[in-house]
């Protein structure tokens, strides 16, 4: 399904996927204010430390807005990381978000080549990641898929095939998993035969 | 009461207690100097901005209070960069004020247009920019607060044109309200009692004293800890006088020009006890190889500074003197029950004896020794002087050979090392403490850089005292070409000559002394001494070959200390 000279292949190199040794999840509730983002990512590039992904957006309370920053650790311990953005005085809290306890979620953006003969495949991959066909050309579509960054990879790698024109993800978003009750099953007593 | 943005800004510094700034108008500040002339605050002119944000920077230094700089847009918020990573490196409390063009004109490049905020992020705790005369008493507020407390630091406040122009219904806020910033002052107790616990049962613990120390006026709190455990005690750079060279347990600096004692018993050491330090590269030397054996306490209000370096076995996070105190109400109960350590004491006693600083004193001269020029200084004049010094050679000399007995009588550039600091340092240290006599020991090389505020002295009658020792090198670049360079001398030679230094004073409206032969070095203190009502400056000839010893060769341990030139 290669098409020869239309297709775009993610630049060499980038790590699509963070390794989950290396990468941390970050939930950052700043005050909203001018220059914030500014200060947290001069603080990274002065102190050395890799930004994997970054995403900020007003909370609920539009005093506060929250980053959600993928660090890469290998560049610097995780506390080191968290100690000195906690020293921005525009900082308000900081989380570290588990994966495993983290709900996470990223936004895609595609743009396919998707002819008469392969239109049809692209809706139908779209819809198996329940994504939606955002805008529509001649010989292309544009696609929007929201999932967990895992199944963007797998979605990514799939819609490759079809011949990328352009994609853009927004990096994660995450929150952490709420509590639940304990399932309380009757245990039973005695041997079991 | 309506006020114009100036005018708030005047009367919200008179409102924090400021009595002196330091600055140079120019064009986007010159609303702000109009009120300036009906208000208590002394201002000082100095010739460039840098010498105003050095000057406020030793004001700080000699009186424990934030120092204020007023300075306008572009090249002079550029020109005050250096002052700000400086105190910011050295942990001290600074306002910096700084005109900005009209916010309408923000991003056009305008005439004087800089990016202050931005390029000052990184050398500052924190930094506002001003869109709103409403603002202004409240930001004023939370920046002195930011500057002050926590770990101290320095601050900028950018105020456009128009900002300062418009008017504000005045107020003053009753509180600050920063909800990111809430520094921990009081330690774990449980921390406290663990760090209690192993500095009883210590066999060698020695107390790493830093300039921490120092900014939380933590002088007594640490001589009552010093004097009740008997614990050999290293002050660094940044903490030279916090406990008095005169103490029995004062081994003096540590380091990569620390002497043989301070050095090796980190060394040795099975506990340090950290004390608002921070495990400088020039402390540790290599720093998988500094103090192999030891266990650490560390005690900083920086959590940032715990771990950053090296581990800390019992790391405490809070302001150091409340610590000390805390522990040493831990401590006291023990008293009698501490682990006997007078053969470490005895051990470190005879590394003393055996190495202690030395030089040439045989030595007749011309040229002069540099050391002997600052033992006389220091023997002609009493403990309550003021020492200020630059960076490089003479800066090491003065810090070895100097007799340091109270804190805050020692100022120099330590973290960022500026060269060209001493003069208008020297120029806020003695604003700040008028009482007392302020002697700078330079160096050729760094008096050249900012001279120029011999002048502002001068004209403010602020009659400090400069010892430059003049080997017409940059002799700190020269030792390490001749000992790591094989000789090969690349660009330091600066000439004994050139400019005449007696003539230059003299031009500068101060008084020119030059001494070639050691005969004539106690006069020339003597008469420094006694004038009192101009800047004095005195061309001491000293020896080029002289080298700054011991020495521990940059990334190498600190087992691998070279004590002279013999050694090489």
């Amino acid at each position: 399904m290669n098409q020869e000279g239309n297709q775009v292949v993610p630049i060499g190199g980038a790590i699509r996927t963070p390794n989950e040794f290396r990468h941390h999840i970050l939930s950052v509730l700043v005050e909203n204010k001018t220059g914030v983002l500014a200060r947290v990512a001069q603080l990274f590039s002065r102190r050395g430390y890799n930004i994997f992904s970054l995403a900020v957006a007003p909370t609920d309370d539009e005093r506060f807005s929250r980053i959600t920053v993928v660090v890469d650790v290998e560049t610097a311990p995780l506390e080191q990381i968290t100690k000195q953005l906690h020293k921005l005085v525009n900082v308000i809290k900081i989380s570290e978000i588990d994966p495993d306890e983290a709900v996470e979620y990223e936004l895609l953006l595609a743009t396919v080549s998707a002819d008469a003969a392969t239109r049809a495949q692209v809706i139908e991959l779209v819809n198996l990641f329940e994504g939606r066909i955002v805008d529509v050309g001649l010989t292309k579509l544009t696609v929007m898929v929201a999932a967990s960054p895992s199944q963007l990879d797998d979605f990514e790698a799939l819609i490759v095939e079809y011949g990328l024109v352009e994609l853009q993800r927004t990096g994660r978003v995450a929150l952490q998993k709420l509590g639940k009750p304990v399932v309380k099953r009757k245990q039973l007593k005695g041997r079991v035969s | 009461m309506k006020l114009t943005g100036a005018q708030a800004l005047i009367k919200s510094l008179e409102m924090q207690g400021v009595e002196v700034v330091f600055g140079l108008p120019g064009g986007a500040i010159l609303p702000v100097y109009d009120p300036l002339l009906d208000s208590s605050i002394r201002h000082i002119l100095v010739r460039h901005e840098q010498g105003a944000g050095h000057a406020a920077e030793g004001y700080a230094q000699a009186t424990g209070k934030p120092g204020v700089a007023i300075v306008t847009s572009g090249p002079a918020a550029t020109n005050i960069v250096t002052p700000l990573a400086d105190a910011y490196m050295d942990s001290i409390p600074l306002v910096v004020i700084t005109g900005q063009v009209a916010t309408s004109t923000i991003g056009t490049d305008a005439f004087q247009e800089a990016d202050t905020t931005g390029i000052t992020m990184s050398i500052t705790k924190h930094n506002w920019l001003i869109t709103d005369a409403n603002d202004i008493p409240r930001v004023v507020r939370e920046a002195f607060h930011v500057a002050t407390t926590g770990r101290p630091g320095p601050v900028l406040i950018d105020l456009p044109k128009n900002v300062s122009n418009s008017t504000m219904e005045w107020y003053w806020p009753r509180q600050v309200s920063l909800p990111g910033y809430k520094p921990t002052t009081k330690g774990h107790p449980k921390m406290i009692k663990e760090a209690a616990k192993m500095i009883a049962s210590a066999e060698k613990p020695v107390f790493y004293v830093g300039g921490g120390v120092v900014r939380a006026k933590g002088a007594e709190s640490l001589r009552r800890l010093v004097d009740l455990t008997q614990i050999p005690t290293v002050t660094t750079l940044m903490a030279r006088g916090v406990l008095p060279d005169s103490h029995p347990m004062c081994l003096g600096m540590p380091g990569m020009h620390g002497n043989y004692a301070a050095v090796t018993s980190m060394q040795k050491a099975d506990l340090l006890i950290v004390l608002g330090a921070r495990f400088d590269d020039r402390v540790t030397g290599k720093v998988d190889a500094f103090a192999p054996n030891a266990k650490v306490i560390h005690i900083d209000i920086d959590p940032a500074e715990l771990g950053k370096i090296r581990h800390a076995e019992v790391p405490i996070v809070g302001d150091v003197k409340s610590v000390m105190d805390d522990l040493f109400a831990e401590l006291e109960p023990l008293q009698g029950h501490f682990r006997d350590i007078s053969p470490w004491r005895k051990e470190i006693k005879s590394w003393q004896d055996t190495y202690p600083y030395s030089y040439d004193r045989a030595h007749e001269g011309p040229p002069l020794k540099p050391q002997m020029v600052i033992e006389r200084i220091r023997d002609l004049n009493d403990e309550d002087t003021i020492v200020v010094s630059g960076v490089g050679q003479h800066q090491m000399w003065a810090s070895q050979y100097w007799q340091f007995e109270k804190p805050n009588m020692w100022i120099n550039s330590g973290g960022l090392g500026t060269m060209g600091f001493a003069v208008p340092a020297a120029i806020g240290a003695k604003v700040g403490r008028p009482d007392r006599t302020v002697w700078v020991i330079d160096g050729d090389g760094c008096f050249q850089m900012t001279a120029q505020e011999l002048v502002t002295a001068t004209t403010e009658r602020i009659p400090i005292k400069v010892a430059i020792l003049n080997n017409a090198y940059l002799g700190m670049v020269r030792q390490w070409q001749e000992m790591f360079y094989e000789e090969r001398y690349s660009e330091v030679y600066l000439s004994p000559d050139l400019p005449d230094y007696v003539k230059w004073a003299e031009a500068m409206g101060c008084v020119g002394i030059r001494v070639v032969h050691p005969s004539e070095i106690d006069a020339a203190i003597e008469k420094a001494n006694s004038i009192t009502d101009r800047p004095v400056v005195i061309d001491f000839r000293t020896d080029t070959q002289e080298k700054v010893f011991p020495m521990v060769p940059a990334g190498k341990s600190n087992d691998e200390i070279v004590l002279g030139e013999d050694e090489l």
